[in-house]
Formats: C-alpha cells, structure tokens, sequence
C-alpha cells in the first residue's frame, strides 16, 4: 500500500509525518537538527530514501544534511569513511561551502546604492528528477548552486547573477532564489524565482539564462511599465505533464504563461486577495490549482480571520473557498512561499504549513482539511514524498 | 595544550560533550587556535568565521581571561592564561534576538 512522508521544515527544527495512503493517522518524528532553522528538505524522486536539507542559523552559517534512510539518520554529505578526515573522522565540510563565483559583484542596495553578494543561507534545495547525486541550490543572496556528488561540493551557476543582476534589490525577506523548478521534459530547461527580482529560465542547463517577466505589473514598486527584472515573485509551479504552462503567485497578482515565461497574464479572478505565498499544482489535474490568498503586503494573514485556500479547475480566473475544517474565525496566521505541495495518490493530497505551527492534510483535493500537528514552531516549508 | 570552549550547537556539530583541546603552534594567535580547530573540527568550517573571506560570523564572539577578544585581529596572539591552558579561548554565540 501506498505512504507518503511529509518534510516540514520550522523555525526549530525539522519534523517527518508518515501516513498510510487514507492520510488519517500520523507518526511525527522531530524536531531533527532541534533549535535551527531548517529551510527546507526534498527528497530524490530516483531515491526517495534520500533526503536534502538546508539546516542554517544567523549565528553559526549554513549546514547541508542529507540522509540516505529517508530521515531516520542525518549527516553532512561527505561522510563516508573517505572522506573524513582529522583525528575525530570530520566531514570535510565542502558540503557547507557555498562561495560566489568569480568577482563577487554587486546588487542594489535598499538606499540605491550598490552592494557586495553576500551568502546568508540556502532557501531551497531541488535534487535532479534522474540522477540522486545531482542537487540544486538556491540561495540568499541570490545564486544557484549545483552538486553533481550528493552535496559534498557544490558550484555555482555564475551566469544567472549576470541577467541585470546590479539592479536586484532584496526586498523585506531578503534577495534569495527561493523556487527552482527542472522541467521534466526537457533536462536543459531550469526555471527560478528570486523574490524581487523576478523569474529566470535556462535553456541549456545553466550556462545562459534569461529573465521571463514579460507581463508582469508590478506599478507600486517599478514605475516603468516594461521592467525587465524587480518583480516581486513569490512562488511559481507546474504540472509535470505541462512544463510550458506555469502559475505564479506575484507579491500582488496570480498570473499564468502557457509558453515557458515568455509572457504572462493575470488569472487573480474573483480571489478576495490577489497577494499570497505559495501556489500548486493538482498531481492530476493540470487545470487544477491553489493559492492561499493574504490580506495584503502589510498584514500577513488571511482576510477577516478565515483560513481560506482557493481553488481554480480552470487554471485561474473562477476561484472556490475552501474552508471546510479550516479556522474561520480568529486566524491570523501566514502560508509562507515554500509551505504547500502535493502527494500523487488518489484523490491528489494537498498539504500546507503555518506559521502557527500547524501542518494541514486534504486527502480529498482540498475539499476538507485536518490538522496532522498543531503545534509545531513556525513552518518554512513542506514537501510531500509519494512512496510506494 | 589550548583549551577551546565551543557553544551548545557546534558542541553538537563536532560531537563533543565538553571543552576541546588543541595543540597549537606558537605564535598561539587567534587565527592559530581557530585555523587548528578547523583542521581537528573540520565540520566547524564556515560556523566560525565565513567560509570564503575567513572573517569572523557577525554574531559570534571571542572571549578569554574576562576580555572580549571579538574584535581584535586575527594575528593577536592570546592572553598567557589561555597559552599555559590555565584558561579556555570562549567561542560564544551572541545573544541576539529577543
């Protein structure tokens, strides 16, 4: 029979939620790494039992960990007996050195000004959908690394930072690549999202990229109409049966491209709010997805205290509230950008975490909702494995 | 021997239970004592000071003998208690926050 195991990345700490395919009961186990930040995890589609983490602190930096037994045990990639080294049998850690390539450059400061890239941490972490040695990730301030050993190493992929990036200005959260999708269908093809810079696609595995913001407004916070990079974007999927097809959740508007971002239009419809975080995709419906709409840009939470996720079947534009044992009263909360995902199973699982610490399960397409934990520290993300 | 006491998550990281001790060439600098327990450690790269410039994590603090050694250079060698192992070098993570 069918499981799933649910990666919820906190404030605190990582936890796993494990089911059987009804989704009714839960095993947690957690925190992992207690006391840290943990980013975000996602596991190999070739091996699921393979698991990356991005585990980072404002005191002590950036850890990479991986686990090879689908989160039972925990290690910095490089920890093979090979690869210890000291009379204690360390990692070496290369597995945490992230480090620019070649001049460092500059970016737009918040008074104009220009400012050096700096690393902060890692945001997001994508394993190739082929190879489980080959990782990417996506980091503050905003670059794309690439592993192709498991995450002993990584290097970055240069060439994006030099698509306009002196005129990236980090916005509130930070200046980070927070979404990197591989196009299942083309190995070449890469897309990300920097938030307040925009969205990039690569046609040729990194080596070039371009900006993909044509049709974007974003009128109070770029007057120019035509602004080729700056947009604030939150969150962009796909269905994997349709890579050219994408839906974005922009800092204001939720927007579709039906030719890999070479333009986009506006599919915000009858959505109470048109700002929000995160955005997915139904596993079997491709017409099918969810937002999870937020008052505005200066109350990070739902609209009037009703816990809401939005569902359209027509790929934007008609929107349904779902609400069915969602908090409608009192709930002041926030859905941030990487803390919803999907499972495969049948009928599509659509989870989401909180700020609030709660992690909620639809087993049903959104159509009711449950609590699997209700107290954990704030959750960063949530990623959701299909197993078999 | 250089006696080192590390905070309650590189603690963690290293997998060690209490302070560690280091043999360090003389002079017995700050940069000596860190670049020692980086090559014993080296799980610990990047936690201290930053991987690629070396300079110091902004919420990291050095302290040995009651003195805040935070902001002295890398090259200034330690206090004698912390050379004779009398006393450890504190590496303390900042209290930030609220």
């Amino acid at each position: 029979m069918s499981k799933v195991r649910v990666l919820v990345g906190t404030k605190k700490g990582a936890f796993i939620l494990t089911s059987d395919g009804k989704r009714q009961n839960w095993d947690v186990s957690g925190p992992h790494f207690a006391g840290w930040e943990i980013y975000h995890m996602k596991g190999s589609p070739v091996e699921p039992d393979r698991i990356y983490a991005s585990q980072t602190s404002g005191w002590f930096g950036q850890i990479t960990q991986r686990s090879d037994d689908g989160g039972k045990t925990w290690n910095p990639p490089g920890s093979k007996p090979e690869d210890l080294v000291g009379p204690d049998g360390m990692p070496k850690a290369e597995s945490n050195k992230f480090v620019y390539e070649g001049e460092v450059g500059t970016h737009k400061w918040y008074d104009g000004t220009q400012h050096p890239w700096e690393f902060k941490r890692i945001w997001h972490l994508e394993p190739s959908l082929t190879d489980p040695d080959t990782v990417y990730a996506g980091a503050e301030d905003a670059a794309i690394f690439k592993s192709v050993d498991g995450g002993k190493t990584w290097k970055e992929l240069s060439a994006l930072r030099r698509v306009k990036g002196d005129l990236w200005q980090p916005g509130a959260g930070g200046m980070a690549v927070h979404t990197i999708i591989l196009d299942p269908k083309n190995a070449n093809r890469i897309y990300i999202a920097i938030s307040a810079a925009g969205a990039f696609r690569t046609d040729d595995g990194g080596k070039t990229w371009r900006a993909i913001n044509q049709g974007l407004k974003s009128q109070f916070e770029l007057p120019d109409p035509d602004a080729e990079v700056g947009h604030c974007v939150h969150r962009i999927a796909l269905h994997p049966s349709r890579p050219d097809v994408l839906f974005m959740q922009k800092h204001w508007d939720v927007m579709r491209t039906d030719n890999a971002g070479d333009s986009w239009r506006e599919v915000s419809g009858n959505l109470p709010s048109d700002f929000g975080f995160p955005i997915d995709v139904h596993a079997h419906e491709p017409e099918t997805i969810y937002v999870v709409p937020i008052k505005n840009d200066s109350e990070h939470f739902p609209p009037d205290g009703k816990l809401r996720v939005y569902r359209s079947r027509s790929g934007g534009n008609e929107w349904e509230a779902l609400t069915k044992g969602l908090p409608q009263k009192d709930c002041y909360l926030n859905v941030l950008r990487d803390a919803m995902a999907v499972d495969s199973l049948e009928p599509c699982g659509v989870y989401f975490g909180t700020s609030g610490g709660q992690v909620y399960v639809s087993a049903d397409s959104g159509d009711s909702w449950n609590p699997i934990v209700r107290d954990l520290p704030g959750v960063l993300s949530v990623e959701v494995q299909t197993l078999k | 021997m250089i006696r080192v006491a590390l905070p309650y998550h590189l603690r963690n990281l290293a997998r060690v239970d209490t302070e560690v001790q280091l043999e360090v060439p003389s002079p017995v600098t700050l940069q000596a004592v860190l670049d020692a327990l980086e090559a014993r450690y080296p799980v610990l790269r990047g936690t201290i000071r930053d991987h690629g410039t070396l300079r110091r994590r902004p919420f990291i603090r050095f302290f040995a003998c009651k003195e805040d050694l935070s902001l002295e250079p890398p090259e200034t060698v330690l206090p004698e208690p912390v050379i004779t192992g009398a006393e450890p070098l504190l590496i303390i993570g900042a209290m930030a926050g609220g």
